[in-house]
Formats: structure tokens, sequence, C-alpha cells
């Protein structure tokens, strides 16, 4: 995983609600066995017209909007199913921040095991930022992870909460696996009281 | 301190606090299949690790899997190799794998319960947000990304931010007619599909003691649809003795042990949940949904809403999207509603107790002129079971396919699915924009109004039959 830098990018905007993870990245896609490449189906459904052009009513297809890394999103992104092709086609597409009030349990943490800084604001902010893009579409915003702020040109600047585990790994690119194999002892000793304890788990 | 049930899992699953970092849980029991599972493989064999605990693990086919013609390859070659792909991954690591042609072979979700295989007070996870349908046993079970599945291969553990609790009591005793399914449904329109966000709901109450093991897994599998983390239902004697006598069941002393530590799980009386909702079950009628989200539902005897009836901007907008994709008009009468496809199944409603419903209503009907009609067992032994009973030709006599076992259009993968335009009733869980096709119409409904559907060619009110 890349450590997350510090970076000034266009924000786009996806004004709905409860976009769920069968739209992010359509069933047809999740046959592949490798983890790359899934970028060029993100939003597919949505994202493409039946023969295969561009849908020019997808608000990520605006020309304002391409090479954005930040997506401004509605409320419960990424509700539904857990596959995690979901943000590895955000990231593949080039996003490498969300900004959201809410967003589904399970989608949240896969974010931040890709790399993917999932940012939480409330519903008034939110709508402050989307009239911001609104009103000038192609608008690049900064974020900074360190100081757990966001800038604008319209001075609509605001700090973020994070958990300070997820900020760390974020910031270092740290593995998770090698994270936890530092307590493979107190792994062990838990399965040894676990087997006296649960004797029936282990026969 | 009282404590509830989850809250009791959790304790006694921690396996060590460290500074500055989610806790890392101990995970008892790994379900895997195809879909969620090679890339992690993969990041195993790149870093030089190897799977912890492989008894830990039960892996299946079934997302990709043909419900006919299985005998022939399978002839998408990317499903096919993803298959292929599973096999070897659990072959190299001495995995207990119900390939296609297993006897045992099914949807996870069916097959893990149906070989005894999670208990009470367990921690189980899969790569499958439909994990929470183990909650039905007072196990604390929910889905994990790819990367998390890698993770607990090589740890057996997982860092967790504990959740808030939620308690939905159902009072009261529901009506012949209503369904889990409904029960389900009827929840996840009252909180919305982000209801359940950041909690693990506990289900209590009259109405969720009387459901069948069955009908608590179909009402735990639904605890994501409203966002949840996991549902839970506390053990009791049906839990045990559903278990008793199973393949991976405890047996003989282990079973006595096991019987008191699983008698210790259910909430003490006492005990706080951070939010509390409370339905009556005599007010759920059999469930439509007509919209695109799980929470855009309906009792079968009202009409589609009109956007200008939510009070919420962001509601009214779903709705308006919801009906132009859906090919609906406000105040339509469910039971106007034509179908054009009927699939009884998956990991929400193919066990046994859904096609001896659906089986009961569709006895002696003809499927109407038009409609499709689809019935795929969870799994081999779902399907074995219903041919003893002679369920397989009541729904043939009737018109209906029937089918192998697999995932089939509840998420259609495999190749059944709506074409753009089809609108179905649908005994699954998601009713999202082309989750069964591009441009399909899912309905959301039980098994028995399923089968209704199905012979009137639109939707019924069951309870008028």
């Amino acid at each position: 995983m890349d450590p997350y830098k510090k970076h000034d990018s266009i924000a786009a905007l996806m004004n709905r609600n409860n976009v769920d993870t069968d739209q992010i990245i359509p069933k047809q896609f999740l046959k592949k066995v490798e983890r790359s490449g899934f970028g060029a189906h993100l939003f597919h459904d949505w994202r493409f017209n039946d023969d295969g052009s561009d849908n020019a009513e997808f608000e990520l297809n605006k020309p304002a909007f391409k090479g954005a890394h930040i997506l401004v999103a509605g409320d419960n992104f990424g509700c539904g199913s857990s596959r995690e092709h979901a943000p590895w086609a955000i990231a593949d597409y080039g996003f490498n921040t969300i900004i959201s009030t809410s967003y589904a349990d399970i989608f949240y943490n896969n974010c931040f095991k890709n790399g993917i800084l999932a940012i939480i604001v409330d519903s008034s902010q939110l709508d402050t930022l989307m009239a911001e893009i609104n009103a000038n579409e192609g608008v690049r915003f900064t974020v900074d992870l360190e100081n757990q702020q966001v800038t604008t040109p319209a001075g609509n600047d605001f700090t973020f909460e994070i958990d300070p585990f997820r900020k760390g790994n974020l910031l270092s690119g740290l593995d998770d696996i090698g994270l936890t194999l530092k307590h493979v002892d107190k792994i062990t000793a838990y399965e040894a009281q676990h087997k006296q304890t649960y004797p029936w788990l282990w026969a | 301190m009282k404590k509830t049930m989850y809250e009791k899992i959790w304790d006694s699953h921690r396996v060590v606090d460290v500074e500055g970092q989610a806790p890392l849980i101990y995970v008892d029991r790994h379900l895997m299949h195809e879909v969620t599972s090679p890339q992690a493989f993969e990041g195993l064999r790149l870093s030089n690790r190897k799977v912890r605990n492989p008894h830990s693990i039960l892996a299946t086919m079934d997302h990709c899997v043909p419900t006919k013609n299985r005998e022939l390859p399978i002839a998408d070659p990317i499903a096919r190799k993803q298959i292929e792909v599973m096999a070897e991954n659990c072959l190299e690591n001495g995995l207990n794998l119900y390939d296609m042609k297993s006897p045992n072979n099914g949807v996870i979700h069916v097959v893990v319960p149906e070989h005894g295989f999670v208990h009470p007070g367990m921690v189980v996870v899969c790569g499958d947000s439909h994990t929470a349908t183990h909650g039905a046993f007072g196990a604390l079970a929910f889905g994990i990304g790819t990367s998390e599945v890698e993770h607990v291969m090589a740890t057996q553990t997982l860092p967790q931010q504990k959740s808030k609790t939620m308690l939905i009591q159902v009072n009261g005793k529901l009506s012949k007619y209503a369904s889990a399914k409904d029960v389900a449904l009827a929840i996840v329109g009252k909180i919305g599909t982000a209801g359940g966000n950041g909690h693990v709901i506990e289900y209590a109450g009259d109405a969720i003691k009387e459901l069948s093991m069955e009908g608590r897994m179909t009402l735990c599998n639904m605890a994501i649809e409203a966002g949840a983390r996991a549902g839970l239902v506390a053990p009791d004697e049906k839990t045990y003795s559903y278990l008793k006598g199973r393949e991976f069941a405890p047996k003989g002393e282990n079973w006595d042990l096991a019987m008191a530590y699983w008698q210790s799980l259910p909430s003490d009386a006492d005990a706080v949940f951070d939010t509390i909702i409370i339905l009556d079950a005599a007010d759920i009628a059999p469930q439509v949904s007509w919209g695109t989200s799980p929470e855009q539902v309906i009792g079968v005897d009202g009409c589609v809403p009109a956007p200008e009836s939510f009070e919420n901007e962001g509601k009214r907008k779903a709705c308006e999207s919801a009906l132009a994709y859906m090919g609906l008009t406000p105040n339509t009468k469910i039971t106007d509603i034509p179908v054009d496809l009927v699939f009884i199944g998956s990991c929400t409603n193919g066990r046994i107790e859904d096609f001896r419903i659906a089986a009961e209503v569709a006895k002696g009907t003809t499927v109407a002129k038009g409609v499709t009609a689809i019935a795929v067992p969870g799994s081999y032994h779902v399907k074995k079971q219903a041919e003893d009973e002679g369920l397989d030709k009541i729904f043939i006599d009737a018109g209906w396919e029937w089918r192998d076992p697999g995932c089939s259009m509840c998420l259609a993968m495999n190749g059944d699915e709506l074409t753009k335009g089809q609108r179905s009733a649908s005994t699954s869980n998601r009713n999202f924009e082309g989750r069964q096709g591009k441009g399909g119409r899912t309905h959301l409904v039980s098994p028995a109004m399923a089968a209704a559907a199905a012979a009137a060619g639109h939707f019924v009110d069951i309870r008028n039959l």
C-alpha cells in the first residue's frame, strides 16, 4: 500500500444517497482472480451506454471531473455486499479520498485497507461542499491527513475525526497482517487457553 | 456488570488490546466461497504466509456455479477459472471444500448450518455480507472484505472496533401468512438501510422465539440490509435440538460442556442496549419491495408510493429514481403489478422450510402464461430432502423448473438472470439496480408470496387465497 500524502485534487461530485456496491462494481466483473484492473469497470452500468460508449448523463463522465482523486458523495455510501472489488475499483480508477456523511461498515473498513481515506462530515458540511462543487465544477480541494484537514478555494475548510490506528496505517502504508503478527505470542497463548475452555471446537 | 449477548461473545474473544489500535478478536470459524477468496490466497502466497488453522475453514462453490447441466463444463471461461482456482487453493492449503460435484455442495450460508459447523458463542467470518445468517445460532457472524479474509487466514484474528448494540423486539404473534422474511423486510422498511450502521442487532420477543431455526436464519441474514454488522438470536432449545447429531456438532462429554457455555450466552435480564426498536408482530403484513433498495418496501395491500409522500428530500429523490428504474407509477396497487419471472432460493430463503411453504401454495396451481418460475434449492441436501418429500413433483407439475443448488438469481453471476425490463418476484435479499441482470426489476417477497405470484402472474395478497 502506498503511503497517503497531502495532496490537492479535483473533487468530483456524486449527489446520490445509498450508492451500493452492486453499482460501484457490478457483479459481472467479480469473476477475476486478480486484484487489479477493476477501475475500467467502476460504476459500469451507470457510466456506459448499452453500446459501450460513455454515458454523457453520468456525473463522473463530466470533463470537469476527469482526473479527480476526491469523491464527494451522498449518505450511506457503499452499502450492500462486502465485495472488496468496490474499493479496488475506486482506487484503481484514481480516487484516494471519499467525503460523505456516512458509509456502510464493511465498505468503510475495506477503504482503509486499500489506501482510501473515507472522511465523515455532517450533513450541513456536505451540503456546503456540494454547493461549492456545483458552483465551480473542477474545483480542487486540499486534503491533509496529517493535520486532519480539508481546505477549499471558497474557504469551506474543515477538520475531520479519524481513528488514530487507521490514520497511522494510511500515512505509513503499513500492512495490517504484519502489525498483527507482532502479537503472534499472544495469539498462541490465547489459542492454548481456548483449547482448554472450548475443547469441543478443537475435537 | 450486566452484559448483552454480543458483549459476552466480544469479551471472550478479545486476544489483545494494543495501545492506539483496534483490539484483536479471535475468529473460530471462517467460511469461504470462490468470489471473495482468490485475491486473499494470492496475497498469502506473495508474502510467504500460511493458513494458521485450516480446520477452522469450510469452503464451497456457490456464486458462479450453473444450476442446470452441471455435468457440462462452465460456459463462461472467467467463471470456470474462478472455480478452478478455488479448488487449487483449497487443495494447496488442506481446506475442507464442498466442490460443485460434492453431495454437500450448496450456498455457503445454507451448507454451514446443515453440517453444524457454527455453534452459539462463536465468532464467525466470511467474505460475504450475508454471513449475518449464522447469528440465528447466537454466534457473532459478520461479513468481511478480501484483505480481511487474508488477515484471518494468516493470523486467526481480526482488528475490530466494538459495535454498538441494538435490541429489536418483535412482540406478539405473527399471522399465519407473515413469515420471517416479512419481519426482516418490515424492519428494514422501518429503520432504513443505514438504520443499523455501527450496531449489532439482537432480535428478541415472542414472535422471534416462535420462529424456527430456518426462520431465524432468514431474519439474521437480512440484518445487513438494515446496515447492521451482525444479527443475533439467543440460543434456546430449538437451537440445541437443531445442532444435536450434526457432523460438526459437539459429541459425548463435549456436548455437555458446550451446552453449559451456550446456556450462559443470552443477554442478562437488565443488560443495556444503545438502541431499542419495538414492533408488534400483528402489524406485519406480507411485504413486497417496490423500489431499488430493500427499505423501499410496503405491505401487499398497499400501493406504490408517490415521491411527494416522503418528507425527506433524499428519500423523495430516491423514490423518483427507483420508480423510473422499476417502471412503476405512484398509487399503483401492489397486487396490480405483473411479474415475468419468479425465483425461490438464495441464502435468505433456500432452505427446506421455504420450499415446503412454497409448495403448499403452488400445489395444484399452474404457472401463469408468460411467467418463468424457477426453484433453486440452497444445497444438494435441501434438494434431496425436498425430493424425498415429493415437493419437486409439486413444483414440476405446476410448471416450475427444479434446479441444482447455487446463489443463482440472487445476484445473477452464473448466467441465471433477468433481461432488461423483466420483472421478478424474488425470495432473495437485494433489489438493487441490475442485481438480477442489467435493467432487471426485482421485487423482494417471501416464498409463499413468490409461489402465489407465479400462479397469478401478478402479486397476490396470500391472506385472501
